[in-house]
């Protein structure tokens, strides 16, 4: 009664593109290598790694949001808000604010709950304003807590005894921590049959819908994932500027960057934040001396990324030399046909009978 | 034994244009039938409530002795129905291969090994192996359409809906097709197949009805439906009085054969696209 019954043949499936073998030890030796960092190199630089794994955070959480989920927010600055007062709420109660760092993640996963339900009922354009509006809301409704600073902000109790070496080099083993994480947490899940759905779901919703795919309940597991990371990585900005404002932590600038970052890098492809991440984090220490300029010439990088690299830096390289540092996808070593693994036309004389 | 397929008294309006008016139709396990008629009868439309795209404004679907109206595509699909689309839908940027494999693994509900085998035993009996690790995206639209079933079968389906997989489709392509569904068949499945190629559906299929402005204005075997005097009057202007037809009736036929059986004079070049 069903067609699931196999032919006759053995699927032999290899879980790579052309990815180099070495490429889980490279990067495992890049996270032990910038771990060691704040041995070797001033508070300075590791205060500016902590940027950039901020920016790697929120990059990868908006990748799989709209890359793969089909959301294309310009409001996960709501998390990134919501994120920073739950340490700080935390941290007011007594906790140490490093401890408060998962609890943040975890807030702001249970926030996204209640508001997937209401921006999930928008689609496109809409959905794109309606979570701006969603994180405007976020922002007000915190404000009107006189406890956590109102208007004004606050600053983080709880650190200030500490050495100040000491708290930036914790500082910034608590952020690569998390970007590894995330980078790690991404490539898992898109690894799995969750990932295989979510990247069906990224071609064409109403088709992954009718070939089994749960799209609601995808998109809503990209969702809360995203929250929570973007709730981490504001976490981490609060501990790091020692101090919360509203209007900063609740800036649109904060969507802007994962934008930006994503589409350079390579929009759909987990190495595409990475790769926009490190680009991005360079441009503004070459440019920080420019005053304006810096963001005028950022926005024209923009523009010619858009224009010129519509796959962004990844998907460019991808494209032209199959590397992959990733591997999620599914490559067929069964070749009966011809012998040859790709691109080739059919053979349907080498049809093979029914399954009965 | 409750039938595979029932629809009863379904309903679907657009505005001013009724696309389905109490429509019942009843599938039963391993059958093929085969649906004709003009475009914008409601044929995709029909397909779109089976399938769950669409929500009838009245009526209900059962399948499996289930009511599955209020029911997702995704939960309809897991149950048993696959489906095609007319326009072809690939997942462009994936491999043909992982294609079949997310509805082996989703509607299938397979996992690892299996869901390999299955995924890759689809695409060999669909005539696409050669193509496994190609991006859809850059399938032309014959493998497109042969992704499609093959796409549909992967999700391990009661019922297949084929949504005018033949068109478009040459001569040799079109009788290639009618064998792989003919196996599909004798796999147990029950096939719905909506096909202006009528030639190929009356090569595949028992039993045979036309829509026409969202009502079955015909039913029966391939023969008696494509005789019936309703189905001629709506396709060609004329009555059966008129006698019998030949070629070109009313538009002129550019693409397509004589037709191969006499009892099948409709082809596509009679319809307006």
């Amino acid at each position: 009664m069903t067609t699931l019954e196999h032919l006759p043949f053995h699927a032999a499936v290899v879980r790579s593109g052309k990815a180099p073998k070495a490429t889980g030890g490279l990067l495992a030796a890049a996270v032990v290598i910038l771990a060691a960092l704040p041995y070797v190199a001033f508070t300075g630089a590791t205060s500016a790694m902590v940027t950039f794994f901020v920016l790697l955070i929120m990059a990868s959480m908006w990748n799989l949001l709209a890359g793969f989920g089909g959301m294309v927010s310009v409001g996960q600055q709501a998390y990134v808000g919501v994120g920073a007062y739950t340490v700080l709420a935390f941290a007011n109660l007594g906790m140490h604010p490093f401890l408060a760092l998962p609890l943040a993640a975890l807030t702001c996963a249970v926030f996204a709950i209640p508001t997937s339900w209401l921006a999930f009922r928008l689609r496109g354009d809409y959905f794109a304003v309606g979570t701006w509006v969603i994180a405007e809301v976020y922002r007000l409704v915190i404000i009107r807590f006189d406890s956590l600073g109102g208007a004004n902000g606050k600053s983080l109790p709880g650190l200030s005894g500490m050495d100040p070496v000491l708290r930036g080099a914790l500082t910034y083993w608590a952020a690569l921590a998390i970007a590894a994480l995330t980078v790690t947490g991404c490539y898992l899940l898109m690894r799995g049959r969750t990932g295989l759905a979510l990247t069906a779901v990224r071609d064409d919703e109403t088709a992954a819908r009718a070939n089994g795919v749960g799209v609601t309940w995808s998109k809503r597991l990209v969702y809360l994932v995203s929250a929570a990371g973007c709730g981490a990585a504001g976490g981490i900005l609060i501990i790091d500027s020692l101090s919360v404002q509203p209007n900063a932590i609740f800036s649109v600038q904060w969507s802007a960057y994962m934008i930006f970052i994503v589409i350079l890098g390579g929009i759909g492809y987990l190495e595409g934040p990475l790769l926009g991440a490190i680009v991005f984090f360079v441009l503004q220490q070459l440019l920080a001396g420019y005053g304006s300029w810096y963001l005028i010439i950022l926005g024209l990088i923009g523009v010619a990324g858009a224009v010129w690299l519509p796959h962004g830096l990844w998907g460019t390289i991808t494209r032209t030399t199959g590397l992959q540092l990733f591997p999620v996808g599914y490559l067929l070593r069964t070749e009966p046909v011809t012998g040859k693994t790709a691109g080739k036309t059919t053979s349907p004389k080498r049809r093979i009978g029914s399954s009965t | 034994m409750s039938p595979l397929l029932e629809l009863n008294g379904l309903g679907k309006r657009f505005g001013q244009v009724t696309v389905a008016e109490a429509l019942d139709l009843t599938v039963g396990a391993g059958d093929a039938v085969g649906i004709v008629g003009p475009n914008g009868a409601g044929k995709s439309s029909l397909f779109a409530m089976v399938s769950g795209d669409l929500k009838p404004d009245s009526g209900t679907v059962m399948f499996d002795g289930v009511d599955v109206t209020g029911a997702p595509a995704q939960q309809r699909c897991r149950a048993g129905i696959g489906r095609t689309y007319q326009i072809p839908r690939p997942f462009e940027k994936m491999t043909v291969f992982e294609n079949t494999l997310v509805a082996a693994t989703q509607g299938g509900g397979l996992h690892g090994q299996a869901a390999y085998d299955h995924a890759a035993s689809v695409l060999e009996l669909s005539g696409l192996a050669g193509s496994a690790n190609a991006r859809a995206g850059s399938l032309s639209l014959l493998q497109r359409k042969r992704l499609e079933v093959a796409r549909g079968l992967a999700t391990g389906p009661k019922l297949l809906l084929l949504d005018e997989v033949a068109g478009g489709l040459t001569e040799p392509e079109v009788l290639e097709l009618v064998a792989l569904i003919r196996d599909v068949r004798a796999g147990g499945v029950a096939v719905v197949w909506i096909e202006h190629v009528v030639h190929a559906l009356v090569r595949t299929v028992d039993r045979l009805l036309c829509l026409a402005g969202g009502r079955f204005v015909a039913d029966g075997t391939p023969d008696e439906v494509l005789k019936d005097p309703a189905v001629l009057e709506l396709y060609f202007g004329v009555g059966p009085e008129t006698g019998p037809l030949s070629e070109g009736a009313e538009e002129p036929d550019e693409s397509l054969e004589p037709p191969a059986q006499t009892a099948a004079p409709l082809t596509d070049g009679g319809l307006r696209r």
